[in-house]
């Protein structure tokens, strides 16, 4: 039994719980490439025109996925409960593929989080076994294994970004950006490529405690209704003090950032923020010539503050 | 009364009247009705906005700041499930960084497993609130909305056929302002009953088979006029039925889950978020009823309504039902969407005489 799975936007939060669960099953994973121009290419000529870079990006690589395996990966997630919801983007997703590759034989394996209708992970995963033929005990374990190895992925994560928070001596540069857009080859790896090459340390604020995160950000804006947001929002206040420059990176129009980064720059002082917004044209030069100007800045920045230490 | 709250709510088409009416009778304070929607407005609230967000947020930030200019000091704003959701806490973060001093009442921040939160927003305009009092209201309020939806409703199917022309305009502001002055839900229904009559002896010229158009979409640019650049208008214009489903009172209070979820079934497996659902939903039905065309509104980036287009267009190739995409930002041309409409129209009309 070989399983697609797009390499693309929620991959990137789920990957160690996805490849743990089906590889425990037995079954064969495909993974579609790193996103790459055919990809990008491929997603613009099926997607709406105005939806966001990262969900073009995504049909792409279900496009790259049909006729390569039995089932597609396509999971559907409306909200984890009151007040926790995600952008439409991903409740509607199972629908969007559906009806978008309707005439190309898509065989869809979905799973379902919708926890104000009583639909919980763990009743999700256990439907999507039972839809590949497992019995109850197998699927439960490799639903257990699953969650077991990305607990250990976070924390080895976390650790080794703890490890990157203490280094004083070089700049640090939180990248606040949902993981389908920092991760991903096209949109977020020429970024941060680029700051390592300008010297600085990134600290990506995909990666940190999420309760508490999501605890702080509870604080600093209250009706922020956006799961994936708020962790990432309470990232900044758990970072903050320890990094010299924030860069908000988002995908053209992407609904919830073009709200949340504002607030951001409204809220968070101290630090200078830089706010990127990607779109598929091509060309970073532009983005470099920004880049560098920010580095500068927090370059100089935190020279004055090591004068002033230095002094008293 | 010296501290008498002036409170103020961003424009959506009419429903400014019954969103008065609760003001005024329930939490006893005057109602500063912002001043009409102009590109000034659009200009004002752009200027003070996020670049990308979707332009309903930069519509109501201009009504915030020209309310507020006109002495509003108590302003509100809803929840949604989109990005509406969080529109209140950064309209307001906004509006505090330019220096404006005001209460704001943010109905997203109500826990709808407590209902009380709701009453005690309330409660911060008026003192003496009691909950009587005030569902006592809100179901009239409610009633208001109906009313004012129904009437739209039947103008909208008959408009295009008046002898005269202006003469539905002229009688709907009549009908609102004597809906301005009610007080009681007798006078309301006598309002209600009284004009409804008036309208349906408008002289109109019917054809036995005129054309109809279904409008679909968002929530605001839908419901907005001058958002949408007046489509409805536009349309009645040529001489058409013109059905638009998308209200307050069939999304609010009369939405028929049931009879959407069997309607969309072989299209959608879930709800796919915010009026998503509705749009397909209705979609289907006029397409089964043999519309001679679609209209689909947003605003430009709307994400919910960027999804439902992924299925109207298989609807579209299914019932073989011509649908017009038309996507609003704060720079749409007027004569942009003229032609796209005037063009539209000619084709559903070949159609129809080809039929």
């Amino acid at each position: 039994m070989k399983i697609g799975i797009p390499r693309a936007f929620l991959y990137y939060k789920y990957r160690y719980l996805w490849e743990t669960f089906f590889h425990e099953l037995g079954c064969e994973i495909v993974l579609s490439p790193e996103t790459n121009r055919q990809i990008v290419k491929d997603g613009i000529n099926y997607a709406m025109d105005e939806s966001c870079l990262s969900s073009k990006i995504y049909l792409g690589h279900v496009h790259y996925l049909i006729d390569k395996c039995d089932y597609i990966l396509v999971p559907r997630i409306a909200n984890f409960g009151l007040g926790e919801v995600v952008c439409t983007k991903f409740q509607a997703a199972y629908d969007v593929i559906a009806n978008t590759f309707r005439d190309q034989n898509i065989k869809i394996l979905n799973y379902n989080i919708d926890h104000r209708k009583k639909q919980t992970e763990f009743k999700a995963f256990m439907k999507m076994g039972k839809e590949l033929n497992k019995r109850k005990f197998e699927i439960i374990r490799a639903y257990f294994m699953a969650k077991q190895a990305e607990k250990t992925y976070f924390q080895l994560e976390l650790k080794k970004q703890q490890e990157l928070l203490k280094r004083d001596s070089e700049l640090k540069v939180l990248i606040v950006s949902h993981a389908y857009n920092i991760y991903d080859k096209f949109v977020g790896e020429p970024i941060v490529k680029y700051l390592e090459k300008l010297d600085c340390i990134i600290i990506i604020g995909e990666i940190s405690p999420k309760q508490e995160a999501k605890q702080e950000a509870k604080e600093m804006s209250p009706t922020l209704p956006w799961t994936y947001n708020k962790e990432l929002l309470g990232a900044i206040k758990l970072y903050q003090k320890q990094v010299d420059g924030i860069v908000l990176m988002s995908s053209f129009p992407c609904g919830p950032d073009s709200l949340v980064n504002e607030m951001i720059i409204r809220k968070v002082k101290g630090k200078p923020i830089l706010n990127l917004v990607l779109d598929e044209q091509e060309g970073n030069a532009g983005m470099e010539t920004r880049l560098e100007s920010f580095v500068d800045i927090i370059k100089l920045k935190k020279d004055v503050v090591n004068e002033k230490q230095k002094e008293s | 009364m010296k501290n008498k709250k002036k409170v103020s709510f961003p424009h959506l088409g009419n429903y400014w009247v019954a969103i008065e009416f609760l003001v005024k009778n329930a939490l006893d304070a005057d109602y500063i009705i912002p001043p009409p929607i102009t590109k000034k407005t659009l200009e004002l609230g752009s200027m003070h906005s996020p670049e990308f967000v979707c332009s309903p947020f930069k519509y109501n930030l201009g009504n915030y700041i020209e309310a507020l200019e006109e002495g509003a000091n108590t302003l509100m704003q809803t929840g949604g499930l989109c990005r509406l959701g969080y529109y209140g806490e950064l309209h307001e973060q906004i509006l505090k960084d330019l220096g404006y001093d005001f209460i704001f009442i943010n109905l997203a921040k109500v826990s709808y497993r407590k209902p009380y939160t709701f009453f005690s927003d309330f409660k911060k305009v008026n003192p003496r609130l009691s909950i009587s009092k005030l569902t006592n209201y809100m179901a009239l309020m409610i009633r208001m909305v109906k009313i004012i939806d129904k009437v739209e409703g039947f103008i909208r199917e008959n408009v295009g056929f008046e002898v005269v022309s202006g003469s539905f305009d002229k009688l709907q502001k009549e009908f609102l302002e004597a809906l301005r002055k009610v007080k009681t839900k007798k006078e309301m229904n006598d309002v209600y009953q009284n004009y409804y009559k008036q309208f349906k002896i408008i002289k109109t010229k019917k054809p036995k088979k005129p054309l109809r158009v279904g409008i679909i979409g968002e929530y605001y640019t839908i419901m907005e006029p001058f958002s949408n650049h007046y489509i409805e208008k536009e349309l009645a214009k040529k001489g058409m039925v013109i059905t638009r489903t998308m209200n307050i009172s069939n999304s609010l209070f009369l939405r028929k889950d049931k009879d959407i979820k069997t309607r969309i079934k072989g299209y959608l497996q879930y709800d796919i978020g915010a009026t998503g659902t509705d749009t397909v939903s209705e979609a289907l039905r006029l397409a089964k009823d043999g519309y001679d065309g679609l209209i689909h509104v947003k605003s430009f980036g709307c994400m919910p309504e960027a999804d439902a287009m992924s299925v109207l267009q298989n609807i579209s190739n299914d019932y073989k039902i011509p649908i017009l995409y038309l996507s609003f930002d704060t720079q749409t041309s007027e004569t942009g969407i003229k032609t796209r409409l005037e063009a539209f129209y000619d084709m559903i009309e070949m159609r129809k005489e080809k039929r």
